[in-house]
């Protein structure tokens, strides 16, 4: 398109708000229960997480691979690329954040240590897109059944990730965080082109988790030249 | 578009709903036809007021939604409407109205606008064929060069098609009031039959230089976003609708800002969009009645402007 930059977001929005969440309203009700299944995965994935250890984190890592190969395919792929052309682009991004989040689950050196303060963080950012962030549309009038959860919808999968990555492995957060970080800009600007009023919440959240891993490498740093 | 509800006016709606899609010839009021105006190429004369699918047409695969548009669209056919606009950058759009047509028996009496959108020149007539294919018509009444975009190697491919009988009509088309010295060039060197910009009671600037060219070269003139969007609807819904809007046979500011357009003469066709059944109706019903003179345009213009 010629003279794009003289377009603002809300020129180049596709669809309606109502186009857009109606999208998981039917991504929901086509899988049901499925949603249920993998937001007991998520419980599941946390308390693996949370327990440490190679052993017991490898499922728990494996299961998150699950669900941002089955996002790439199911929703972006599958159902929001009808009504948005970038969709397919959205399903290989998500497609190579699984790609790098195996590279967490090759044999590899012993867990690091990470700050009892930023594992906290981490932990607090899994449950709130595991618990809370599903409910966020309601608050806005929208029905329990267009609730993004996490494994299905990209938003909270996204946030999980994140969360677990400040819990799990620190300094590889810069290797593996750009694609949710960059996901959770996308969302806030469609959002923001949609006039939603929480728009900011994805963007917040990614600022809140670059400034805790900032500080978390910051600390591991420090820990290690302790050592030496 | 937000409006609001008029109790009266839904059930009224309800039962021109419930109203086969082919009124009979007696026993029910048939709903006003739409005034019309030619298209100075061909002569053929199209109502005042078509269908937009930006956005609102782009469903993806809501089989719900999909059905709630081929009732707008049977509700615009039913109220003498023929011109329906889409574009390869809508999304699902040209499905949805593929869908809506093939459901509504494919009115013999559509005029069907679509646009070629690629910047390489070669991929076009791929693209023309995949359109024609998903809106299920043998052949498009207009096809236009979407936002200027390859113009050069795109309009004389369009030309061609027309010569060979594959297609009625050729225009281009821009938005959001972008480039107009750009189209000013095109239009007077073309042999267009149609242009689509943006105008409404807001942009105006295709008053100073487009219009008059268009009258003068003979071109018909589509007009894209009449409500901005339904940004323009949302600042006017603030206000009282003037008493002496009906004069003009107004009801809402929907009415009063369609009106101003196609009340312009060099305007051949307003094309809004709407999900909603009673707002296609509405817009429908603004090119049935009275429809303002000079003065008039001129005193909605002070009007709006001091709000």
């Amino acid at each position: 398109m010629s003279e794009w930059w003289s377009y603002s977001l809300r020129d180049l929005l596709l669809f309606s708000p109502q186009t857009y969440y109606r999208q998981f309203e039917l991504h929901n009700t086509e899988w049901w229960p499925l949603p249920l299944l993998t937001l007991g995965l998520g419980v599941a994935l946390l308390f693996l997480l949370q327990r440490g250890g190679v052993r017991t984190r490898r499922p728990a890592l494996m299961a998150l691979v699950f669900c941002w190969v089955w996002v790439a395919w199911a929703f972006h792929w599958q159902r929001y690329a009808a009504i948005n052309p970038a969709g397919g682009y959205f399903a290989l991004a998500f497609a190579i954040e699984a790609l790098l989040l195996l590279w967490l689950i090759a044999p590899g050196p012993q867990p690091e240590f990470v700050p009892k303060l930023h594992r906290r963080a981490g932990m607090g950012l899994f449950l709130y897109a595991l618990l809370l962030h599903p409910l966020i549309g309601l608050a806005q009038g929208r029905s329990l059944a267009q609730a993004e959860v996490f494994g299905m919808a990209p938003d909270p999968t996204a946030l999980a990730t994140l969360g677990a990555l400040l819990f799990v492995r620190a300094r590889a957060f810069w290797l593996l965080a750009p694609i949710s970080l960059l996901w959770c800009l996308i969302s806030g600007a469609t959002l923001w082109a949609m006039k939603a009023p929480d728009f900011f919440v994805m963007p917040l959240i990614a600022l809140l988790a670059i400034v805790i891993a900032t500080a978390s490498t910051t600390t591991v740093q420090s820990c290690i030249d302790l050592h030496r | 578009m937000t409006r609001k509800p008029n109790p009266i006016r839904r059930r009224l709606l309800g039962t021109l709903a419930a109203a086969p899609f082919v009124l009979p010839s007696t026993g029910l009021a048939q709903p006003a036809r739409p005034a019309t105006r030619a298209i100075p190429s061909s002569g053929e004369a199209i109502p005042l007021v078509g269908l937009g699918s930006w956005i609102t047409f782009n469903v993806g695969n809501d089989s719900a939604a999909r059905d709630a548009s081929a009732e707008v669209m049977r509700n615009f056919f039913l109220h003498g409407g023929r011109l329906i606009d889409s574009s390869p950058m809508y999304g699902s759009s040209q499905e949805v109205i593929g869908h809506g047509l093939k459901k509504l028996g494919r009115p013999a009496y559509l005029f069907s606008a679509d646009k070629v959108w690629i910047s390489d020149g070669d991929e076009g007539p791929t693209q023309i064929e995949q359109s024609r294919r998903l809106w299920g018509v043998p052949r498009f009444d207009l096809l236009q060069v979407h936002n200027l975009l390859a113009w050069e190697e795109h309009l004389p491919a369009l030309f061609d098609m027309k010569a060979a009988g594959r297609l009625r009509h050729v225009g281009i088309t821009t938005s959001h009031g972008r480039r107009h010295g750009e189209l000013e060039k095109i239009m007077a060197s073309q042999p267009l039959d149609f242009v689509q910009i943006t105008y409404n009671l807001h942009d105006r600037e295709a008053e100073r230089r487009l219009f008059p060219l268009a009258r003068e070269r003979g071109i018909a003139v589509i007009v894209n976003r009449p409500f901005r969007q339904g940004e323009l609807l949302d600042r006017l819904a603030r206000h009282r609708l003037p008493a002496w809007a009906a004069e003009i046979d107004c009801t809402s500011w929907a009415q009063f800002a369609l009106k101003f357009i196609i009340s312009h003469p060099a305007v051949t066709c307003a094309i809004p969009a709407t999900t909603r059944v009673d707002h296609v109706i509405e817009n429908m019903n603004s090119a049935a009645g009275r429809l303002p003179d000079q003065a008039m345009r001129a005193r909605m213009i002070a009007y709006v402007e001091r709000l």
